[in-house]
């Protein structure tokens, strides 16, 4: 149960998660507005005109920069935050890698919104699925309550010595960005310690002495170089090591989180709805998993056996937990809200299916691309899903691996 | 700003701790290389180096080498000013917070394509957000780390592999872009153009940039020999022909208010020692080919532009 006294507050996602940065007590933050993204930097830019954070709030002239500069800051020893969505983190692309390459910690917003084109405002996660390789931490969130609180655990988890990896926090545009909820929020002072002080380990510098890892007059490092087939190759695997050591970071940091909130996202890297004896599953990231309970509840009161898995960490990809939760269920729909054009399906269908394949049972894997441009998913389409399911079980066959749910065709 | 009197001497500039050291990889007679070593040696205190990709960030860190005896980061092309942004930012967060309690200076060294081209951008912004950082942009006007390929920096008539002196077209077609007077328009408190010729004006100028409160764009004049093609043993004598001739003249604008430098000023009081443009383009083989008689039109463009230039600097300069 909840140890801390917090306050309810009608908040919206970008809202509570201006307000988690803000509590985090961030040094730096440079961003550049996209809907539906604006709020999070205009909540932010407001905490700074009324003198309620000690924070450098630069309003860079692209996303390029904005995470140009957070990189630099953060390599200068500053705690930094951005935000961003759609064609803003595609701008980005090039500086994604280059952070988590440097190893800088920098912690992101992403209101995840469809790419053009068409140009189109709304939630999809074609976005952020495209940068699942860049190297950082993708952790999807269900409602603003979760956004909130994610925040505040990716700065620990970014941070975190032993990982020193930029993080994403994603959440659904306007279904969550825009959407006023019940957030409980914790007092500023219980944030700051929960966070704490920014910590900057030992690493060997120059002529092989010890140096913090940031840009220090006082123990130059060099940092960034050219590195070539001689190096280039063992860096990349020393930042697979680091991201491969985040589960078990994120997974504490979640439950000591827990023991202060009393909130609880399964395991921290996923989370399991009605699951231990379901024989028909969905799997799906972000707010489509509240729709999807619901009709879970439905069905469960109609006696069919329906579960839910939810990642709420996409990277890294929890296999062992996926396998675990899905090996006993006989049919599973993975629900995609982006698309590989011309591949089969979309990014999670791919990791989902992939992680059963060593599953001491395989269970059949259907694949729905569903909601792309803030196309709603009602939960009548959430039943066609699992009644598709449950044809499979009956017939023992899939008849099409690859479907879009919700579509004119 | 006001213009200090600081002064370098030779003894002083040779007693100073060398920050970009020997052993970095640049070709012989490189002019860049030259710049960033005489301009680490007019730094004021504890220096933060950001780099652009380019040669500069090429030769000087091959993991695990470094020259760099300052903290120095690179990220990639086109965003040094934004990196210079992020760090001038969390150093003024940190000192408000208490977890720093020095003053150090930012500088972001970017080469021709990474300030006219893909990078101006980046630098535009950061001139409008007035960070307090020294912006050094180091001119051998054209892509050379990636093999010689013409830039906005690339002036006319140049041959270079994307802009090659073919039987019809005579070198680069277009003018070079007037960078350092587009910083100018930004309204920043210092602006000045360099070369490695005058290594005094140079280190004095870089020391008034970093005590500029704000941005500040230094624009520093480095021949290349491979890419300009001429003996590795005339860097200087190129730099200072390009002076003497008016196609680089040297100047400051503080606050906006232009003043010719000493080098330049001389040319303005003294016309007669104004060279011809073809002392200086006849030592490059990048323009050999404007020396051929149906190409010869280009040689006369480029006097007139570079005259057309002048005379209008000399107007903001109040020198006519």
């Amino acid at each position: 149960m909840a140890t801390v006294q917090q306050k309810v507050l009608a908040l919206n996602g970008d809202e509570a998660i201006a307000l988690a940065a803000k509590q985090s007590d961030v040094d730096v933050v440079a961003a550049y507005p996209i809907t539906p993204q604006t709020i999070i930097v205009e909540k932010f830019s407001e905490y700074v005109a009324d003198g309620e954070v000690d924070t450098e709030f630069v309003c860079t002239e692209s996303e390029h920069s904005a995470l140009s500069a957070c990189l630099a800051a953060s390599a200068t020893g500053a705690r930094t935050f951005t935000a961003s969505a759609s064609a803003g983190l595609a701008l980005m692309h090039e500086i994604l890698y280059v952070t988590s390459g440097c190893r800088v910690p920098v912690v992101m917003a992403i209101a995840n919104r469809a790419l053009s084109a068409p140009i189109n405002i709304h939630c999809d996660h074609s976005d952020s699925m495209v940068e699942r390789d860049c190297g950082w931490i993708q952790l999807y969130v269900e409602n603003s309550q979760e956004a909130y609180d994610s925040i505040i655990q990716a700065f620990r988890i970014a941070e975190h010595p032993d990982l020193l990896l930029p993080v994403m926090v994603c959440l659904d545009a306007f279904f969550l960005s825009h959407t006023l909820e019940n957030v409980a929020v914790l007092p500023d002072e219980v944030v700051r310690k929960f966070v704490g002080n920014r910590q900057i380990p030992l690493v060997t510098g120059h002529e092989g002495k010890k140096a913090p890892f940031k840009l220090d007059p006082d123990n130059p490092l060099t940092m960034g170089p050219l590195d070539l087939y001689d190096y280039y190759f063992e860096h990349k695997r020393q930042q697979e090591e680091a991201i491969r050591r985040s589960p078990q970071i994120i997974r504490q940091i979640h439950d000591e989180y827990t023991k202060l909130t009393g909130r609880k996202y399964g395991n921290g890297l996923v989370d399991t709805y009605r699951l231990e004896d379901a024989e028909i599953a969905a799997v799906c990231v972000g707010s489509a998993a509240g729709t999807t309970k619901t009709v879970v509840d439905e069905l469960r009161a109609e006696g069919v056996k329906a579960g839910l898995l939810r990642l709420r960490s996409f990277r890294p990809l929890p296999v062992a937990d996926i396998r675990k939760a899905l090996e006993n269920v006989k049919a599973v729909a993975v629900m995609d809200r982006s698309n590989s054009f011309g591949g089969h399906g979309g990014a999670v269908f791919h990791e989902v299916r992939h992680s059963l394949y060593d599953a001491k049972s395989h269970p059949h894997v259907v694949n729905y691309i569903y909601g792309l441009g803030g196309r709603d998913m009602p939960q009548s389409i959430i039943r066609d899903i699992y009644g598709d399911l449950q044809e499979i079980l009956r017939t023992k066959q899939v008849k099409e691996y690859v479907q879009f749910a919700g579509v004119r065709e | 700003m006001t213009a200090t009197s600081w002064k370098f001497t030779a003894r002083e500039i040779v007693e100073k701790p060398e920050l970009f050291t020997p052993g970095h990889r640049a070709c012989a007679g490189c002019g860049p290389a030259i710049a960033l070593r005489q301009i680490m040696k007019a730094t004021r205190g504890p220096t933060i180096v950001t780099n652009a990709t380019g040669c500069m960030e090429v030769v000087s860190t091959i993991y695990p080498y470094t020259a760099w005896k300052v903290p120095w980061i690179h990220t990639a092309f086109e965003n040094a000013a934004a990196n210079a942004s992020g760090i001038e930012a969390a150093l003024k967060a940190m000192k408000r917070k208490g977890r720093l309690d020095k003053d150090i200076d930012v500088i972001a060294f970017a080469g021709d394509g990474g300030t006219f081209d893909i990078g101006i951008q980046a630098l535009s912004g950061a001139a409008e957000r007035r960070h307090d950082f020294l912006y050094v942009l180091y001119d051998n006007e054209a892509y050379m780390n990636t093999g010689i390929q013409r830039s906005g920096g690339t002036p006319l008539g140049a041959s270079t592999t994307t802009s090659p002196a073919g039987k019809v077209v005579p070198g680069k077609a277009q003018f070079k872009k007037p960078i350092a007077e587009i910083m100018v328009a930004h309204e920043i408190p210092y602006v000045a153009t360099a070369s490695i010729a005058y290594w005094q004006d140079l280190l004095t100028k870089t020391r008034r940039g970093l005590e500029a409160e704000g941005p500040a764009f230094l624009h520093v004049f480095t021949p290349c020999p491979r890419g300009w093609r001429y003996d590795t043993s005339k860097t200087i004598e190129v730099a200072r022909l390009a002076v003497d001739t008016c196609i680089f003249p040297l100047w400051e604008a503080m606050d906006g208010e232009y003043g010719l430098s000493p080098q330049s000023k001389i040319m303005a009081l003294k016309p007669e020692r104004k060279k011809p443009v073809t002392e200086y383009l006849k030592m490059q083989r990048r323009f050999g080919h404007l020396f051929q008689p149906k190409f010869e039109h280009v040689v006369s463009d480029i006097q007139k532009i570079t005259d057309q230039r002048w005379n209008r600097l000399l107007k903001k300069c109040n020198m006519t």
